[in-house]
């Protein structure tokens, strides 16, 4: 299953909830749609929800900080929730735990945007 | 695909074509044969990914998709040994220019962690020319002894 990405509103932070495969082809290419849209359309708080995401290859990991930088070069904040224990450890492999803020909680989460 | 047996060593070879749908392929295939090893979920998870990552290569950068050139992949099982080698028919490339992913002024670049993942994942990794053309990419997975 490629990506499949939903986004709903939660006062003013955006979730964005992904699920299935970002990966080098169409789930990375729609992640990246998505992720720009919404930047384009003026979202300035945005939690991307990978707990049902089941795969993510370098090519996803790229997405995701392109997302980030596109996000913050709008002035904006790009959060994570949810990650799997597969996807925390590319992070660590990475370091791109130092980039992203990581959140288990949505409330929490969703908190920390203010 | 050519099952020969070779003693107590069973090697397995394909040839893909340049497209996405190799990856996966290539992924299936060696996920398959390292579960015949013996390597656990994560572990074939793990040696699946660094497997994606060497077709992506030789698909996008090594072959960049062309219709007449092929992705070699080549599977060897042995006791407790799992020895993968993806090959492209590219123009190659220096592993040297290619700058680091975790130096501070590149963790924000979009592309370039696939290498780190497929050293971190595999134990050994070496990439030399292809005889007859391209790259070669080789890796190897231990089974840990319990």
């Amino acid at each position: 299953m490629s990506a499949k990405l939903t986004s709903r509103q939660v006062g003013d932070v955006t979730v964005i909830d992904a699920a299935g495969r970002i990966t080098l082809g169409d789930g990375a290419s729609s992640f990246r749609d998505t992720i720009r849209d919404l930047a384009a359309k003026g979202n300035k708080k945005l939690l991307l929800n990978l707990a049902d995401v089941s795969y993510i290859d370098s090519s996803g990991i790229g997405e995701m900080v392109s997302g980030f930088t596109t996000v913050t070069n709008n002035g904006g904040q790009l959060k994570l929730l949810g990650l799997s224990k597969r996807v925390k450890d590319l992070l660590q492999i990475t370091k791109l735990y130092t980039v992203f803020e990581v959140f288990d909680d949505e409330t929490s989460a969703i908190r920390s945007f203010h | 695909m050519a099952r020969p047996e070779n003693g107590k060593m069973e090697k397995l070879q394909t040839t893909l074509d340049s497209v996405l749908e190799s990856v996966d392929k290539a992924e299936e295939f060696v996920i398959q044969e390292a579960g015949k090893v013996g390597f656990d979920e994560d572990e074939q998870h793990q040696i699946g990914m660094a497997v994606r990552e060497c077709t992506v290569n030789a698909v996008v950068h090594g072959n960049r998709y062309s219709k007449t050139k092929k992705v070699h992949l080549d599977i060897e099982r042995s006791s407790g040994v799992l020895t993968v080698i993806v090959g492209d028919e590219g123009d190659g490339f220096d592993l040297n220019s290619l700058p680091d992913p975790l130096a501070p002024e590149n963790l924000l670049r979009q592309s370039g962690r696939g290498l780190l993942l497929i050293r971190t994942f595999m134990d050994e990794f070496d990439l030399h020319p292809r005889p007859g053309g391209g790259t070669e990419v080789r890796l190897v997975k231990h089974l840990a002894k319990s």
